[in-house]
């Protein structure tokens, strides 16, 4: 298996979908390629750090305000009647 | 003698349930799925729009179009996923209003033959997100998606930091699964290039990186989207 082979089929192996003969053929490729198992390792990491991040929260305070104007807003709306999307 | 108390059976939990009490005319059936969806719908939004306020403003629209179209709601799909669809759209129209000299599409065939080929080989440090505090973590995350087109940090953010499946993306963003898998690889590994500047092994004792941490983050130019990586 040729590197670019191996990058290809990156984003299945990380998700645990590949068959088993291919699987088994990138981590054999993995085992001797330094830099592919780099690209791999970090390719997760990257994933998990942005999973993990807790990026763009939606505090509190704004969420409850975000309801209630939505719950308002609704409810006009459907005084209204129908709206095209 | 007291009021006659409404009828409450049981927490409604289950999605279609909700969905259809809410089509019932049931509000707090809705605001259940609004208070169920809404910290997901925030955080797409942003991750699109890269606004606060843009984010705010999608959320009430996603929730508000949900609710008037709820009667063109087919039940065989996940109402999550429809809304998810609502939302994108919203967050797309944004950016086109705040960038109307860029064209903002999600089908748009960005022409970058190897703009995901890897060139930073070298490997991260064990722990490398514990090198900064979490406002510079967070600022290098954000600086970094930004630096992504909009159709790939789309699909990165469904898959990747919401937990869609290939197949949930495809659906929400009308696009083939084919095509949600090649921007997600390319996502994915566009990402990694641009971290791999802050988060390699640094060797301890030759000065090179020593102290200069908060620099990094100001300095690198990690939101330019110019495809310079």
């Amino acid at each position: 298996m040729k590197c670019s082979e191996f990058l290809s089929e990156l984003t299945s192996y990380l998700d645990g979908v590949l068959d088993e003969k291919t699987k088994a053929e990138l981590e054999n490729h993995l085992s001797w390629c330094h830099n592919c198992y780099v690209v791999c390792d970090t390719t997760k990491k990257t994933i998990e750090i942005y999973r993990d991040s807790q990026l763009y929260e939606l505090p509190e305070d704004l969420r409850s305000r975000l309801r209630s104007a939505i719950m308002t807003k609704c409810q006009q709306q459907r005084r209204r009647g129908p709206q095209s999307m | 003698m007291g009021a006659i108390q409404n009828k409450v059976a049981g927490p409604v939990t289950d999605e279609l349930a909700l969905v259809q009490a809410a089509k019932r005319g049931d509000d707090s059936a809705f605001e259940e799925l609004v208070r169920r969806y809404d910290r997901n719908v925030f955080r797409i939004a942003q991750h699109i729009t890269q606004n606060r306020e843009d984010a705010e403003d999608v959320v009430q629209e996603a929730f508000l179009k949900a609710y008037g179209n709820l009667a063109q709601f087919q039940e065989q799909s996940k109402f999550y996923t429809w809304l998810v669809r609502i939302a994108v759209n919203e967050a797309l129209m944004k950016l086109r209003r705040r960038k109307p000299e860029r064209t903002v599409s999600l089908d748009e065939d960005i022409k970058t033959e190897d703009d995901s080929l890897p060139r930073e080989i070298a490997d991260w440090s064990p722990n490398p997100e514990q090198q900064y505090t979490q406002a510079e973590l967070r600022e290098i995350l954000s600086k970094t998606i930004q630096g992504l087109p909009p159709g790939f940090r789309t699909v990165f953010v469904l898959r990747d930091v919401e937990g869609l499946s290939t197949e949930e993306t495809a659906a929400a963003l009308e696009l083939s699964v084919p095509a949600v898998k090649s921007r997600l690889l390319r996502a994915r590994l566009q990402l990694r290039e641009r971290l791999s500047r802050y988060f390699q092994r640094r060797e301890p004792g030759n000065g090179k990186n020593d102290g200069v941490r908060g620099e990094d983050v100001k300095n690198k130019d990690v939101a330019s989207g110019d495809g310079n990586l």
